[in-house]
């Protein structure tokens, strides 16, 4: 017998899936997104707690927009892979692009911190300090010409 | 954007009638606040009751046009869901807007007594 095809796509992070799965390839586009974040929160609004729902559209939106805004910046439309997972205590999260590397990240930079001060507020730059904020084990991997960010989003009590 | 104006005296309410100030609308939202709040001189109440969903990109809008009201005129957020006021906490831009518990409709009604 020939060679047996291997097993297709290991899961996200080291738990096993339980209590679903959601998988999504979209175009690099700020609607495309929102019809993705749309999708993402319906397939697990009854599975996890109304908060972490919340959070975890947040913590997409920021990471897909970065994505959108910086990471196929000048360049034609790419796609934007999204894989997530949820188990008792967390969404585990993988996003995958095939744009420019995530300056920020591969560097050890950090979003600067917003400053309240009226007459210099900042009209943005929260993005990365949110993700950081509202994520664990945030992971960035380049592998060959394809950028991966993986966190966990964990479940409110 | 769907954005409704009305007036109490000096004071413009807007109600945004979308249910997101996202990152796809930010810049339309941002200039179309500009261009309705260029016609007034008092304080202005964005009625945010009906919007599930900001990201960054629509709090940066939401500051553009406060930074664009000051110093004289104030903006308010009014009646923000939980998820909108943890943004704002988050972020500590709640300490920059002032923030209404109630919808704008029942505020103007309490000024008219």
């Amino acid at each position: 017998m020939a060679e047996r095809a291997v097993a297709p796509v290991a899961a996200v992070g080291d738990a096993p899936p339980r209590g679903g799965e959601f998988r999504l390839c979209f175009p690099a586009e700020a609607f495309a997104v929102r019809t993705a974040l749309r999708r993402a929160v319906a397939r697990f609004a009854r599975r996890i707690p109304r908060d972490s729902a919340g959070t975890l559209e947040l913590v997409l939106a920021e990471v897909l927009n970065n994505l959108v805004e910086h990471g196929y910046a000048g360049q034609s439309r790419g796609l934007i892979e999204m894989e997530l997972q949820v188990d008792g205590e967390a969404i585990h999260c993988a996003i995958s692009d095939h744009g420019r590397e995530i300056a920020g990240l591969a560097d050890g930079t950090r979003a600067t911190k917003p400053c309240p001060v009226p007459s210099d507020l900042p009209e943005g730059g929260w993005g990365w300090a949110l993700i950081e904020a509202l994520t664990t084990d945030l992971a960035y991997r380049k592998d060959g010409g394809r950028n991966t960010l993986s966190f966990r989003v964990p479940l409110a009590g | 954007m769907q954005l409704r104006t009305e007036w109490v005296d000096d004071l413009m309410i807007v109600r945004v009638d979308d249910d997101r100030i996202d990152a796809a609308v930010a810049i339309e939202f941002k200039d179309e606040m500009r261009a309705l709040t260029g016609e007034g001189t008092g304080d202005v109440v964005l009625d945010v009751s009906r919007v599930r969903f900001v990201d960054s990109s629509g709090l940066g809008a939401l500051v553009a046009v406060l930074k664009a009201l000051l110093p004289d005129r104030r903006l308010a957020l009014a009646a923000p869901m939980p998820n909108v006021r943890s943004l704002l906490s988050l972020t500590r831009m709640d300490s920059v807007f002032q923030i209404m518990a109630e919808a704008p409709a029942a505020a103007a009604r309490a000024r008219h007594g």
